[in-house]
């Protein structure tokens, strides 16, 4: 387990990151969101050691990280970049052994690697001469040649088309599906979303949310539930407890003071006749984003 | 994560880290076609100015003379000809005439010649048969010069171009490569792997090792070519100047590339890397300078000796000329050393502290102190 705590860095006079704390647990896939400038790089460039913070610490189990433990991460920074001039297979099996992994072991997850990511036929290009796509795709095999055991990865997704957005993903799900932490920012809310089991919310340098996806929107959903039965629904409009929102015949949402006065509602509908949905509305994510950075 | 089967990630030492490194430093430096081209100028004119050298040095083969009878005890004792024995005079005269000979030596028909032989030339006097053979007067040289002032001249310049060229080539490689790395911002995922002392040591060592490599193929080569030209008493007097030029290089090259490799991580863009390291390049050009235009005043010379910029230089061409005593390169390597230590101290601090600075340019004093 990643642990993140009371973490305070100052540029100048700036506080860029007040009393950040949080993990990422083994084998989540832990969304961090924020604005622009809210902190999230900071925090992972802390996180990965490439700055240091003034005060707080990032701890692996309990125990401080060292130099030598982040050589077990994966670390895909926000600024994109290889060696332009450098062969893809030559600059992977180099950076895996900057991680520390011997020469046959790092040409075989170079080898494996760019097989999953659909390089193969790239391995001997320069960098330079790929196709925008396909330096992504680099890239992300560039955080995972060395078989991290965590996974600190800024913005994976921005600049991928669709099909290799499917790609990335699926190869981040496997790493936690195999119980590595696997923190991940994203200004793709829907593919957090998707993505994620747990979730960070910084803005201006403050956690503002931290929890399960599912809790989190527990919290956050509004008492409003929808309703579609087979015949009218004007009758909820007489319910105790109940405020209607919308109506459109057999179709209502509506607004329940208690839990109470809720299932009231659909008892009687049963009682009625047939219910075809029923169901509490649930915020998306970028409504919880809104909320709770406003 | 037990559950899996992973490598064992044995982290580098720092040794380790360095040397992955400075090797991808050579590797890159290799492969690169303008590098080759370069270093295969620099070798073929340091070749070139030997061989040069020797030619114009090599006109003085053995003049041809023809000799009748008993006058060649007295050409055989100088040692400075070409002999051709003739029986007659007549015959000599013929050989004279028909340009085999320059000159032809034959006994003297009067009885009040010094030396007892006559010479025969074509159309003038053979100054250079004349002058050997004459009776000279002894001559004492008070303060003997211990090597020739145009000789002296070349070689000061030697070291000087040698030291200014590879110094700014591989300054400027240093340079490139460091803001390279942060212009592609590929410097961000090195520093979370190794330490950033480890990446600048690598830098400073993989393109010192070129450099130095470099340096040594030049002076192997010119030495060769000293010997394989017959030059053999002047590789004599440059010999022990060209290894301590070499010695004097190895520590000056790691003193400049630490402050290029500082200088160029203040800016992000390779535009602004001339600029940057302009300061760097001022410090290289001035012991060229100052070498082409006090090489014959000791006193300018010796302080150049002693001052870590211009040492490299300065020292070797003060044992050259004989005007360092034996201690003297050992006390200003020992001053080099030092300063190159500081040097890298104050270096890898400015360095660390500008790699992830990004845009405009680093001031130098946030460079030292955040």
């Amino acid at each position: 387990m990643l642990d993140i705590r009371a973490v305070t860095k100052r540029y100048g006079t700036r506080e860029v990151l007040t009393d950040v704390s949080f993990t990422v647990g083994d084998g989540r896939m832990t969304g961090f969101v924020g604005a622009n400038g809210a902190g999230k790089t900071t925090t992972m460039r802390i996180i990965l050691g490439v700055l240091s913070p003034d005060s707080g610490t990032v701890l692996i189990d309990g125990v401080p990280v060292t130099a030598n433990d982040r050589r077990r991460f994966g670390y895909m920074p926000e600024e994109r970049g290889l060696y332009p001039k450098m062969k893809v297979a030559e600059q992977l099996v180099y950076l895996a052994r900057l991680h520390g992994l011997a020469p046959a072991s790092a040409r075989r997850n170079t080898d494996d690697l760019l097989e999953r990511l659909g390089l193969t036929e790239r391995a001997g290009d320069t960098v330079e001469s790929l196709s925008l796509g396909n330096q992504q795709r680099a890239q992300i095999a560039a955080a995972l040649v060395h078989d991290p055991e965590f996974l600190v990865l800024d913005e994976p997704f921005s600049g991928l088309d669709p099909l290799a957005v499917e790609v990335v993903m699926s190869v981040l799900t496997g790493y936690a599906a195999q119980g590595a932490p696997v923190l991940f920012s994203s200004h793709q809310l829907d593919i957090v979303e998707r993505l994620c089991d747990d979730l960070v919310i910084i803005a201006d340098g403050e956690i503002r949310a931290h929890g399960s996806r599912e809790a989190l929107r527990e919290q956050h959903s509004s008492p409003r539930f929808e309703i579609r039965t087979a015949g009218d629904t004007g009758w909820i409009r007489s319910q105790p407890g109940i405020t209607v929102i919308d109506f459109d015949g057999d179709f209502a949402v509506f607004e329940s003071e208690t839990d109470a006065a809720s299932q009231a509602v659909l008892q009687r509908a049963i009682a009625l006749g047939a219910v075809h949905t029923f169901s509490q509305q649930r915020p998306s994510l970028a409504t919880i984003f809104k909320e709770v950075i406003a | 994560m037990s559950n899996v089967t992973r490598p064992v990630h044995t982290a580098p030492t720092f040794a380790q880290s360095v040397w992955l490194v400075s090797n991808r430093e050579i590797t890159a430096r290799l492969r690169s076609k303008s590098f080759l081209i370069a270093t295969g100028i620099l070798l073929l004119i340091s070749v070139a100015s030997v061989i040069v050298g020797s030619l114009a040095s090599q006109n003085e083969s053995l003049t041809k003379v023809a000799v009748v009878g008993t006058a060649i005890g007295v050409v055989e004792q100088t040692k400075a000809f070409d002999i051709v024995e003739s029986d007659t005079v007549a015959g000599a005269e013929a050989l004279v005439r028909d340009g085999t000979v320059d000159a032809a030596v034959v006994p003297s028909d009067s009885a009040d010649s010094l030396l007892g032989i006559t010479v025969i030339a074509l159309d003038s006097a053979p100054r250079d048969v004349l002058g050997t053979l004459s009776v000279r007067p002894e001559v004492k040289i008070l303060e003997p010069a211990s090597q020739d002032g145009f000789l002296a001249y070349l070689v000061a310049i030697g070291f000087g171009i040698i030291f200014l060229m590879s110094a700014t080539t591989f300054g400027a490689t240093i340079a490139q490569s460091v803001v390279e790395e942060k212009q592609t911002r590929i410097v961000e995922i090195l520093m979370s792997t190794i330490s950033v002392r480890a990446l600048l040591a690598g830098k400073v060592l993989g393109n010192s090792l070129m450099a130095f490599g470099q340096i040594v193929s030049i002076g192997l080569l010119v030495s060769i070519g000293l010997a394989v030209t017959g030059q053999r008493v002047l590789l004599a007097d440059v010999g022990p100047a060209i290894v301590w030029f070499a010695v004097f290089f190895a520590f000056g090259f790691v003193l400049l590339a630490a402050l290029y490799a500082a200088t160029a991580s203040m800016v992000s863009r390779q535009e602004d890397v001339g600029s940057a390291t302009s300061p760097v390049l001022f410090l290289v050009m001035i012991p060229y300078f100052m070498v082409v235009f006090f090489n014959d005043n000791p006193l300018v010379l010796a302080i150049m000796s002693y001052v870590p910029f211009s040492a490299p230089v300065g020292m070797p061409v003060r044992i050259f000329l004989g005007q360092a005593e034996w201690w003297e390169p050992v006390l200003s390597l020992v001053v080099l050393a030092l300063s190159t230590m500081v040097v890298i101290l104050i270096g890898s601090r400015i360095y660390s502290n500008a790699l992830l600075r990004m845009g405009a340019r680093v001031s130098l004093r946030d460079a030292l102190h955040k």
